[in-house]
């Protein structure tokens, strides 16, 4: 399916179906990193039960430097 | 002893942890500040690069605080929004609110800090906004029952020092939580005026990242902040027209 990262369209494998899954295909799920669906921050417990559609709005952001 | 909210610390330097030459010098300056707060801001992962390193994952979160900061939000719903984000890592319950009203001076925008505070005391948090020197709103960010008021003293990575004394002497004054100077310092001499002025912290980022020595300079903040607290505990003397003698007028020994 295609989804919405970071701004950028990107297809992900069929298998791919939840944020764990997600997280799990780009190699970041033991990164400190936070996940937004269509505007709603999903918590790191349900990160297993939340799927995914086709045209959903993913974002994943972390901490950086800054003052 | 620094008190914030529910939290105690021994340092009052809050530390930014943004634009250092590298990890390694960032990592010792952070070290020799011996600042127990530091601030990050929230930004998109580079998905693509998952072993890109990040400083966060470098540090013993056991020994820091982290002070998230909403700075990129330009109202109060998008503050609100990068709060919650940085919190929802469970690393932190603590943010600074950094509403920018003015992209040249990087002002704050008083009437969108005063709303994003309101709205995150609302939703728990522990909320340390940034804010001009402006006396009256500080008074009416401290009503709201935010945590610590933080107020500039020159614009943010402008290195003037304190450009208003008076104002933020009028804050401190009337203050009944934290002040902690945020943003222009430039030199320790800046930051221990600050903190003789009666801050009870400063906050500062570019004045040590950017130094000529990082780690030299993060030193020497963190001992001018001290000296500058010692100074104010102390009590200076007050400024007099004339000079008076050190020495005793008595005894003296004539030939």
């Amino acid at each position: 399916m295609e989804l919405i990262i970071n701004g950028e369209v990107i297809r992900v494998p069929e298998h791919v179906q939840t944020v764990d899954g997600l997280l799990a295909h780009f190699q970041l799920n033991h990164k400190i990193a936070i996940v937004e669906l269509n505007g709603n921050i999903i918590q790191k417990q349900e990160y297993q039960a939340t799927a995914l559609c086709n045209g959903d709005r993913v974002e994943i952001v972390h901490f950086v430097g800054g003052g | 002893m620094l008190k914030i909210g529910p939290y105690e610390f021994q340092s009052r330097l809050l530390l930014g942890t943004g634009k250092y030459p590298n990890f390694d010098i960032q990592r010792k300056a952070v070290e020799v500040s011996e600042a127990e707060i530091l601030t990050f801001a929230v930004r998109r992962m580079n998905i693509f690069e998952p072993n890109q390193p990040n400083f966060l994952e470098q540090l013993d979160l056991t020994k820091y605080k982290l002070l998230p900061n909403t700075a990129g939000a330009k109202t109060a719903e998008e503050a609100v929004r990068i709060a919650k984000l940085a919190k929802a890592s469970g690393l932190c319950d603590m943010v600074k609110v950094e509403v920018i009203g003015c992209d040249k001076t990087l002002l704050p925008d008083p009437v969108e800090t005063l709303k994003a505070t309101e709205m995150l005391l609302a939703e728990g948090f522990i909320v340390l906004p940034y804010t001009s020197d402006d006396v009256v709103l500080a008074k009416r960010l401290q009503e709201l029952g935010c945590h610590a008021i933080m107020p500039g003293a020159s614009p943010i990575g402008s290195g003037q020092g304190i450009i208003n004394p008076l104002n933020l002497s009028f804050i401190i004054e009337q203050a009944t939580v934290p002040v902690i100077v945020d943003a222009g310092v430039g030199s320790p001499a800046d930051a221990a005026l600050a903190m003789e002025l009666g801050a009870d912290g400063v906050l500062l980022n570019t004045a040590v990242a950017q130094a000529a020595d990082p780690v030299k300079m993060a030193k020497a903040m963190s001992l001018a902040i001290e000296a500058g607290r010692l100074g104010y505990e102390a009590g200076r003397i007050p400024k007099k027209r004339y000079a008076t003698a050190s020495s005793p007028m008595e005894g003296m020994s004539v030939v």
